[in-house]
């Protein structure tokens, strides 16, 4: 037996032992684990895509944490989180002229259709969206300075939001997370 | 297509897991599953929410949302995600034996 086929016969034997991956197991991407999302926009259509998003990391066991920030802080502030509207000035998804957008009563009519839509999707509304998350264990917190800003207390806000914390404690939270910013 | 044996069973399932097709699923292949996601032991909580699930696939041709699981089956949202803790959105429908359900609420 020549010195090539015994070093190539172990080389087969410890490729079974070893179980080298293979092309398809090498390239397969690492699944998201963690998201932190930063949600900084107090508008109906801008509150959404944070709270759905949070909403199916954790169906599917990726773990979620959610920061609201700035004009976020309505969503999750007691006397504004059944009142969110849809933008109809400045919004040019709406498809109406922005004069027709800015009369009185647009933006509650607006709001009222995107609601209905939403109910017949089966889609909750935001304060039962903020209790699932809640349910689910994810992490809800409140920005420090916009608090300060906006001069609310935590007893302004609902009662899922877990903790009042600044941008530098929300890193902290966030480690390893993937972080979305809305 | 792949296959996976459950006790003694084999069945077709998709990339992901999913049975193929839900009427070869048994009570078994439920336990099988669980197993093999890290469940471990069905409860009577469990064989609660399977139930309704494969029910409510009946008769609406798709796997239940989360949030309809948790108004409609008498197990509520916290209960889920302890019964299914690597995540009851996917879980719940895999061990029912259903597809991947559409709804990500």
């Amino acid at each position: 037996m020549s010195t090539q086929t015994m070093t190539e016969e172990m080389a087969a034997e410890n490729a079974v032992e070893v179980a080298i991956p293979t092309a398809e197991e090498e390239s397969r991407p690492e699944p998201i684990r963690k998201i932190a999302i930063i949600c900084s926009k107090g508008t109906l259509d801008m509150a959404y895509p944070g709270l759905i998003l949070a909403n199916a990391a954790r169906m599917t066991g990726i773990e979620a944490t959610l920061f609201f920030t700035f004009w976020g802080l309505d969503i999750v502030t007691e006397k504004t989180i059944d009142k969110l509207h849809v933008p109809t000035v400045g919004n040019p998804s709406m498809h109406i002229p922005t004069m027709l957008g800015g009369l009185p009563g647009m933006e509650s009519i607006a709001s009222i259709m995107m609601k209905k839509e939403m109910d017949h999707l089966d889609i909750p509304p935001v304060r039962e969206l903020i209790e699932i998350l809640s349910d689910s264990g994810a992490e809800i917190y409140g920005c420090r300075m916009a608090m300060d800003m906006f001069k609310r207390t935590q007893e302004d806000l609902v009662p899922q939001v877990d903790e009042v914390i600044s941008a530098m404690d929300f890193y902290d939270k966030a480690a390893g997370a993937q972080i979305l910013f809305i | 297509m792949a296959s996976r044996e459950y006790q003694g069973q084999t069945v077709e399932v998709d990339a992901e897991g999913f049975l193929e097709d839900s009427s070869q699923w048994t009570r078994d292949i439920a336990r099988g599953i669980a197993e093999e996601v890290g469940i471990g032991e069905l409860n009577e909580k469990h064989w609660q929410v399977i139930e309704f699930c494969r029910k409510d696939a009946e008769a609406k041709g798709d796997a239940p949302g989360l949030r309809r699981i948790s108004k409609l089956s008498g197990v509520n949202m916290k209960e889920l995600y302890k019964l299914f803790p690597k995540g009851p959105g996917k879980l719940a429908a895999r061990v029912s034996g259903l597809k991947k359900p559409h709804s990500c609420i």
